[in-house]
């Protein structure tokens, strides 16, 4: 073969490299928070009892969840203009991210609110308590706790997904990468360390969520 | 969109429809191909976790580990400039094919995985008290039962394999998605032919999810 690994030239722009870790977290950051209250919303719009609520957000879940979002990313940036609505390509690709987290969230969600007993509901009625009340107070964070695991794997998985920023050039991890790629030649070197980056990110994610479960665990 | 320019974007689908089809038959033919060599792939792969001896189980679990903690869009890139790096001469599309397989592996790995170690050890157990050998337990008792496990989930993972087939035009195959963006370049309407592109992907994955619904209930142990 006669290649040598060289790291020095990644080594030297290791900087940016970083700086674009930073923005996909950011990225994921931002959208996920976004996409869970959406989620959050749709996932008591699919368990609803009326038709005109819950079949708008079942339509929703199935059309997103059925997209690749690679077109959803470029439809925003390079379409929606055409409709007169311009974005930045930061936001334009956290709304996307945020609207495609909230199906797969809305999933999650839904999973684990039909996990729930109805007495809940039930008792909380008995206390007096308002059906918004219940939702915010007894059932989500119930709900939250049961989904953890689902919701873990979830998120990084969406993690994984800013690296589709690059395709509008947003300067996040994986463009970082390619930059330094075509600017020094050393791309085993550069798509390792990259690599390297993401998969220590995303069990730095796990281990996370993994602490909040077993913190968080129902007690039995 | 206002009425007077669907008549001119009829006309542009009408001239870009062979090259529409052709992305088409690229489209599937890159999801088949990565579904059928990752799944064979992801079958060793499963198996390894669960018979592998420790040594083999280590250096299969950090294969996984690795390729699912990437995003697949880096295993695109990588796959494309490595090899050729290292002097294995593969165009973008064998190149792309082989990372969206090795992807497709990894998820099929932890369905397999899953699927065998479900099954409750009494069965094993019981197979040898009847004298059937580890080969024979596998065929008839384990294998039978863990395919109606991931079957339902093997069939999301083919859905999952269409969409990943987009990133394939970021390295410059042909596919769906950059024949579309070929088509907007020409006639610059992005509105129109990113929505058609959406839709035809939407048509193929929801009809992969209407099928995995149904393999669902036929593979249901009835109850």
């Amino acid at each position: 073969m006669g290649y040598t690994l060289n790291f020095a030239a990644v080594w030297r722009s290791f900087d940016q490299l970083l700086e674009g870790l930073l923005l996909s977290l950011g990225l994921a950051f931002v959208s996920i928070a976004i996409g869970a209250a959406l989620g959050l919303l749709v996932a008591f719009a699919l368990t609803s009892k009326s038709g005109w609520v819950q079949r708008p957000a079942a339509l929703y879940v199935t059309i997103i969840r059925n997209l690749p979002i690679l077109v959803l990313v470029l439809f925003a940036f390079f379409a929606l203009p055409q409709l007169g609505v311009r974005l930045g390509k930061i936001q334009s690709f956290i709304g996307v991210l945020s609207i495609y987290s909230g199906a797969y969230l809305a999933e999650v969600f839904r999973a684990g609110l039909l996990s729930i007993q109805k007495g809940l509901t039930e008792a909380g009625l008995a206390i007096g308590l308002t059906p918004t009340q219940i939702r915010v107070s007894i059932i989500t964070p119930l709900m939250l706790r049961n989904v953890l695991p689902s919701l873990s794997s979830t998120i990084i998985s969406l993690f994984k997904d800013t690296s589709l920023a690059a395709a509008i050039a947003v300067p996040e991890l994986t463009f970082e990468a390619r930059k330094i790629n075509v600017e020094s030649f050393r791309v085993i070197e550069t798509w390792l360390v990259a690599s390297g980056l993401y998969v220590a990110t995303c069990s730095v994610l796990a281990a996370l969520m993994r602490v909040v479960e077993r913190r968080l665990a129902v007690p039995r | 969109m206002p009425m007077a320019s669907i008549s001119p974007f009829l006309d542009q689908l009408w001239i870009a429809r062979f090259v529409i089809l052709k992305g088409l038959g690229a489209t599937v033919s890159i999801s088949l191909l990565a579904i059928i060599v990752g799944s064979l792939l992801g079958v060793l792969v499963g198996l390894a976790l669960v018979y592998g001896n420790r040594i083999l189980r280590l250096i299969v679990r950090a294969y996984t580990d690795f390729i699912r903690g990437t995003p697949v869009l880096v295993l695109v890139l990588a796959s494309y400039y490595v090899l050729s790096t290292v002097g294995i001469e593969l165009g973008p599309f064998q190149a792309g094919v082989l990372a969206l397989a090795v992807f497709c592996s990894s998820h099929v790995g932890e369905i397999v995985r899953g699927g065998l170690q479900a099954i409750p050890v009494g069965q094993t157990e019981a197979a040898k008290a009847i004298g059937l050998t580890f080969g024979q337990t596998f065929a008839y008792v384990l294998w039978p039962q863990a395919l109606r496990q991931f079957l339902p989930a093997w069939v999301n993972t083919a859905a999952e394999m269409v969409k990943a087939s987009t990133l394939l035009s970021v390295i410059g195959v042909a596919e769906l998605l950059l024949r579309t963006q070929e088509i907007i370049s020409r006639n610059f309407m992005s509105l129109q032919f990113y929505f058609f592109a959406g839709l035809l992907y939407f048509v193929i994955n929801y009809g992969i999810e209407r099928f995995g619904k149904y393999v669902e209930r036929k593979t249901a142990v009835p109850s």
